[in-house]
């Protein structure tokens, strides 16, 4: 006979991270229909994973370029590509698993089961996103006889310091959107206001040394600069204070996120 | 009895909702608070501290449920069955109170939760598994099982939103069915796709409690399927336990204390109405003067209209259109037209149609009120559909067991065929005549 569970006002889940795995079919089935879905009656189809990065990438090559920014001896359409990737990455992950809970609510005021797995599993959704996009730095790097240097090894770990970050991000927007539908209209003015100072396009080179403390202390300045070290090198580094920073805040965001989730998660069935 | 251990304790189980928070629910509320709150949100914010009013949709019930049990749980609209599902199934805390479950749930709040309409029939298959709680292995090895239980073998490939509603449901309470778990909880789910569905349904929910000795608590105004599914049942009223027993006495105690003056309401006032009106009047609320909205085919459907006149009108008539469940329009009927409202006017009517001979099913109407009508031309001030829902079925005990009247048949009983010979033998036709001489 399996255990007693038992259910109680304000009572501390102690299944609830057994649970979790108890449900990771469901975690990688509703990644699996968000990718199934989302390019469904669309011309072009899974095309949109790159077309959308390319048309970004344009635009703000050619602010970039109309600003003279230093792009540390990279080809502008390279450097603004590799700061783009991690970029997108990040905005659509915060925006998908944003609205996750919202576009779900009728699996959450129906169906029991740990309500993490909904944004995290958008997130994921936005990483297949991100490695098709990041398939076309290949020929980009082909192109312009780029070869990664030595620290593309360090790669790995920029990735997952995006991921925990849109993931924390998420964690905290989703929580929010369930009981104010404000931040729907927010994040999309994050998102597009985000992308041109969020480090794509390096606004601050040779600023004032506490101004660019304060500019690093957006998460996404510091991950954008360690892509463009790991795969350009040259001109291109990134600051020990500014990875600090961005991994601090980081951090913080996921744990943060993760708590605050955690607290309201069972009150969403009844506010949705 | 093999079992005599309680796998599911409730004890003292409260459930508060504040007010505030229901209203925000329906889309209307949800977009007047935005619009509220950007408008003024000192306001808005004040108000919205005040609106916060109690309600306990479960007040301090208590019961214990035995492995192997088939329990109901019955109760008018509003008397906290949902609620009860709710945190059973985890899916909302409760305010107050203790719940113990020992064994695997699975529960059943509606049949497609997650279906998704751009997924094909077997996607949605494997999906919905997942989230009822399914493994992956499981459904592989049960696929075929659901897959014609669902009689949808064809269209597995077709995205569901290509199917039809009946289709639809099928596939849906086919992945439900199959699923194992120690306890099951179900809801109304047996309320939807047609009869013959309904009945394997019901067939299937035996076998999984008699054969394979699953516990099962189930929730449902259909009092036939309650007292052919379960042998207990606990009355629930405005939150709180009324009866605990045996189910004959059960759903005796539910019609009873319920009463003859009780009624089946609905405020519509401020629902969203499908096709607009002019406003000139409109509803505000409908109700059934009896305690389940179940009219036998031999009697008149009746129910009671409330409207509310926002503008002069000098006459007035009513109309409805009658559909299936599935939503087939079975016929309209017009009402004559009768002296008008005063703008400010707020009036009952009582509503009937004669003897409407509908089959047995459930059905649902949709009425106006407005003037004129199809002969002479018509407006409509207001119309509200998909509200009034009833069902037709003879009582159960009256002329032994249902009489079969086959979906292909239609909705509607016409009259009693009348047949006489239309020429008739001489021999016959002399005494007939004879016989009318002497008039």
């Amino acid at each position: 006979m399996s255990a007693t569970l038992v259910i109680e006002a304000g009572q501390t889940e102690r299944q609830y991270w057994r649970d979790l795995w108890r449900f990771r079919e469901l975690f990688y089935l509703l990644a699996w229909r968000d990718f199934l879905i989302r390019y469904k009656q669309t011309a072009v189809g899974i095309a949109w994973s790159l077309i959308r990065p390319l048309l970004m990438l344009l635009a703000v090559t050619a602010v970039g370029k109309a600003g003279s920014f230093s792009t540390g001896g990279a080809p502008p359409l390279l450097f603004y590509f590799c700061g783009l990737l991690p970029w997108q990455f990040f905005s659509t992950a915060m925006s998908e698993s944003g609205n996750s809970l919202v576009n779900n609510s009728n699996l959450v005021s129906k169906i029991y089961f740990p309500r993490l797995v909904v944004p995290a599993s958008s997130v994921i959704v936005s990483f297949m996103d991100f490695l098709i996009a990041a398939v076309f730095l290949v020929p980009l790097m082909l192109y312009y006889h780029v070869m990664p240097p030595g620290q593309v090894a360090f790669i790995p770990l920029f990735v997952l310091l995006d991921f925990a970050l849109a993931t924390g991000v998420g964690f905290w927007i989703a929580a929010l959107t369930v009981k104010y539908r404000d931040f729907r209209f927010v994040v999309p003015f994050v998102v597009q206001f985000g992308a041109f100072v969020s480090g794509v396009i390096p606004i601050t080179p040779h600023a004032h040394q506490t101004l660019r403390l304060i500019y690093s202390l957006n998460p996404t300045v510091g991950i954008i600069d360690g892509f463009r070290w790991c795969l350009l090198g040259g001109g291109n580094f990134v600051r020990p204070s500014e990875l600090l920073l961005s991994t601090g805040v980081t951090t913080m965001l996921l744990l943060s996120g993760l708590r605050y989730f955690r607290k309201t998660e069972r009150t969403f069935a009844d506010i949705i | 009895m093999p079992h005599s251990d309680t796998v599911i304790a409730v004890n003292n189980l409260a459930k508060c909702y504040s007010i505030g928070h229901l209203n925000g629910l329906n889309d209307s509320g949800l977009r007047h608070a935005i619009e509220n709150a950007l408008r003024n949100p000192w306001t808005w914010w004040k108000n919205r501290k005040i609106r916060n009013e109690h309600f306990w949709a479960l007040a301090d019930a208590s019961f214990d449920v035995k492995a192997g049990e088939v329990v109901a749980v019955v109760g008018r609209n509003g008397a906290g069955k949902s609620t009860l599902l709710k945190i059973l199934s985890r899916i909302t805390e409760p305010t107050r109170g203790r719940v113990e479950i020992t064994g695997r749930v699975g529960s059943l709040l509606e049949v497609g939760t997650g279906f998704h309409a751009e997924l094909t029939g077997r996607e949605n298959i494997f999906l919905n598994g997942a989230i009822l709680g399914m493994t992956r292995a499981e459904i592989k090895q049960k696929f075929d099982e659901i897959v014609a239980f669902s009689e949808v073998e064809k269209f597995l490939d077709t995205p569901v939103k290509r199917y039809s509603s009946g289709m639809y449901v099928r596939l849906a309470f086919s992945v439900a069915a199959h699923l194992e778990p120690e306890i099951l909880i179900v809801d109304e789910v047996l309320a939807v796709g047609d009869t013959a569905f309904q009945k394997k349904c019901l067939g299937k929910m035996q076998e999984v409690s008699r054969n394979h000795g699953r516990t099962v608590l189930f929730v449902s105004h259909n009092m036939s399927a309650v007292l052919q599914l379960t042998t207990r049942a606990v009355v629930l009223e405005k939150g709180r336990v009324i009866f605990n027993g045996p189910t004959e006495q059960a759903v005796e105690k539910y019609a009873g204390a319920i009463g003859k003056d009780s009624t089946v309401f609905f405020p519509v006032e401020n629902t969203p109405r499908k096709y607009p009106g002019t406003g000139a009047v409109r509803f505000v609320s409908f109700r059934f003067d009896r305690s389940v909205p179940i009219f036998s085919p031999d009697e008149d459907f009746q129910f009671v209209a409330k409207v509310r006149a926002h503008d002069t009108v000098p006459r007035i008539r009513f109309s409805m259109t009658v559909f299936t469940a599935e939503g087939a329009s079975v016929g309209t009927c017009f009402g004559t037209e009768r002296t008008g409202l005063r703008n400010g006017d707020e009036v009952e009517f009582e509503i009937t149609i004669p003897r409407p001979r509908l089959a047995h099913g459930r059905y649902c109407c949709g009425v106006s009120v407005g003037k004129g009508d199809h002969r002479v031309g018509m407006v409509d001030f207001d119309t509200v559909t998909d509200t009034l829902a009833f069902e037709v079925r003879r009582e159960e005990g009256d002329g032994g067991t249902l009489a079969e009247w086959p979906r292909g048949w239609g909705s509607i009983i016409l009259p009693d065929l009348k047949c006489r010979p239309a020429s008739l033998p001489p021999f016959e036709a002399v005494a007939d005549n004879v016989a009318m001489l002497p008039v």
